[in-house]
């Protein structure tokens, strides 16, 4: 008997390889008509794969608008996973056609891919428990126990200038993070506003954390192209400025970070020139 | 080319590295000797403890051992292994969860060498009067490290590249810089190849060293 399965188990095999090779051509939109974005699957609020397989977030809605405004309809709409290190190869390997997940622009970046937008201003923000009152200014980080996701640009900015002398615990989510803030082990949680707004407006957290509301640092997210892709970036620049226009920018926000106690900012100026970079 | 690498500490980072290894080796050198001592132990408790200690922690992946050291020990039970800040917290609950996890694959390593070591030297042992311990301690122990100098060395290698793990809770090692340079460079391949080479650099050696010394170790039979 044993040594008949082996054929098939080798078909099998193939069978996997060669499903696995039709996922990895399936990226471009020019074969059909679909569109594959690049969004975060694990940043409640700004990008989320739900449990059920559907998406929602901020940066989940600015995308389905985009591509709703470039022809798409809602179910020719791929998501793709775009973790932070790999999102310059999906986009110039062209797995992905654009790519929203809180993609912060920077020059390092620009080097790789071109950036539409920007569609949000974020600032690095700390999230603290409701009752405790000790930490009202940014001034009053230093010392404590801060906390936030493995070699992040927010935590490589606690280390190197904003507080120097509070310890940081790094983990490799912020759901770790969430854990030492409601235990006590830890007084702040701290990377970008819209993330932590994300987290915090989470049922199970919502009215034991409250943010910090300092603007630490300027971070515009911007939607990445491929580089060189011109005609893509300024119709999706065309795209978000209909966006805030019709205040479809506007409801996203309220519906994702509103009720985090977020203060919501205006919109950042589509397309604005590359003078206005932040560091980091 | 590589002018990324500068302003990080790529040799600091690397140097964090080689204390989580050496500290775990050790450790788990000396807590995996005594568990192989349970494993052939004649008190049936402590076979049945080595056994099942063994089972069960070799089949955890190491991520979840690290992060309950962590999220478990630290941060719920408040066990801070006597240090009071997060650096020095972090490094001892990493080298902690290193130990616990190497050390059964020490003890497996060595249990192999154990059967190595014939039975009539027991038996001539045992007739001259030696003890469990004596036995354990003079006979086969010595011979059994012996032959298992390349299987530990396998180990040892093994090791280093775990330590990487530790970045999960915050460790400043080599796994850490690395993605803290990813996320600022956008350079993904090089910097990767760079890290790679370090770890090379790292167990070449390592593997080259304890090679010769498991040939000149071996116990002829």
């Amino acid at each position: 008997m044993k040594p008949r399965k082996v054929p098939a188990a080798a078909t099998a095999v193939l069978m996997l390889a060669l499903a696995a090779t039709a996922c990895g051509s399936g990226g471009g939109s020019d074969d059909g008509k679909k569109v594959t974005v690049g969004i975060k699957f694990d940043q409640p609020g700004v990008g989320l794969k739900t449990p059920d397989g559907d998406y929602e977030g901020f940066d989940v809605d600015v995308a389905r608008y985009v591509a709703g405004q470039l022809g798409y309809a809602p179910s020719d709409i791929v998501f793709k996973e775009a973790k932070s290190a790999d999102r310059e190869t999906l986009l110039q390997r062209g797995d992905v056609d654009f790519i929203v997940a809180s993609y912060s622009i920077n020059d390092e970046r620009r080097t790789k891919v071109d950036f539409a937008g920007p569609y949000f201003l974020a600032h690095q923000d700390v999230l603290v428990r409701a009752g405790d009152d000790s930490i009202t200014s940014p001034a009053d980080l230093n010392g404590r126990k801060l906390c936030s996701v493995t070699g992040s640009t927010s935590a490589q900015n606690v280390k190197n200038e904003l507080a120097p002398r509070a310890q940081l615990q790094e983990y490799g989510g912020y759901s770790e993070c969430l854990t030492g803030l409601e235990n006590g082990t830890i007084d702040a949680v701290t990377t970008d506003d819209a993330i932590l707004a994300g987290y915090a407006a989470q049922d199970h957290f919502k009215g034991k954390f409250r943010l910090g509301g300092f603007e630490l640092s300027d971070e515009l997210y911007g939607i990445g192209v491929k580089k060189g892709d011109t005609e893509l970036r300024s119709d999706i620049d065309t795209a978000l400025r209909k966006m805030v226009l019709d205040s479809a920018w506007q409801r996203a926000v309220e519906a994702n970070f509103g009720p985090a106690g977020y203060r919501s900012e205006p919109p950042p100026g589509i397309g604005a020139p590359a003078a206005e970079t932040p560091a980091g | 080319m590589f002018d990324f690498l500068q302003g990080y500490d790529v040799l600091g980072a690397f140097w964090t590295t080689v204390q989580l290894t050496l500290w775990s080796a050790i450790g788990s050198l000396l807590w995996g000797t005594a568990l192989a001592a349970m494993r052939v132990s004649p008190v049936p408790v402590m076979r049945g403890f080595g056994t099942w200690y063994v089972n069960v922690v070799r089949n955890i992946p190491l991520t979840v051992i690290i992060i309950f050291t962590s999220l478990g020990l630290f941060q719920t039970l408040g066990v801070s292994l006597g240090a009071g800040t997060f650096t020095v917290i972090n490094f001892r609950l990493a080298v902690l969860g290193l130990i616990a996890y190497t050390s059964a694959f020490v003890c497996e390593a060595l249990r192999s060498g154990i059967n190595t070591v014939p039975l009539g030297q027991v038996e001539a042992a045992r007739a001259l009067g030696l003890g469990f311990t004596q036995v354990l301690g003079l006979i086969v122990l010595p011979q059994a490290f012996r032959s298992v100098v390349g299987p530990l060395a396998n180990v040892l290698i093994a090791l280093t590249k775990n330590t990487t793990v530790a970045a999960a809770i915050g460790v400043p090692e080599a796994a850490l810089l690395m993605r803290e340079m990813i996320e600022n460079e956008a350079q993904l391949i090089l910097i990767s190849a760079v890290f790679a080479a370090g770890f090379l650099v790292l167990t070449l050696p390592t593997g080259l060293f304890l090679g010769w010394v498991s040939r000149k170790a071996a116990v002829r039979r």
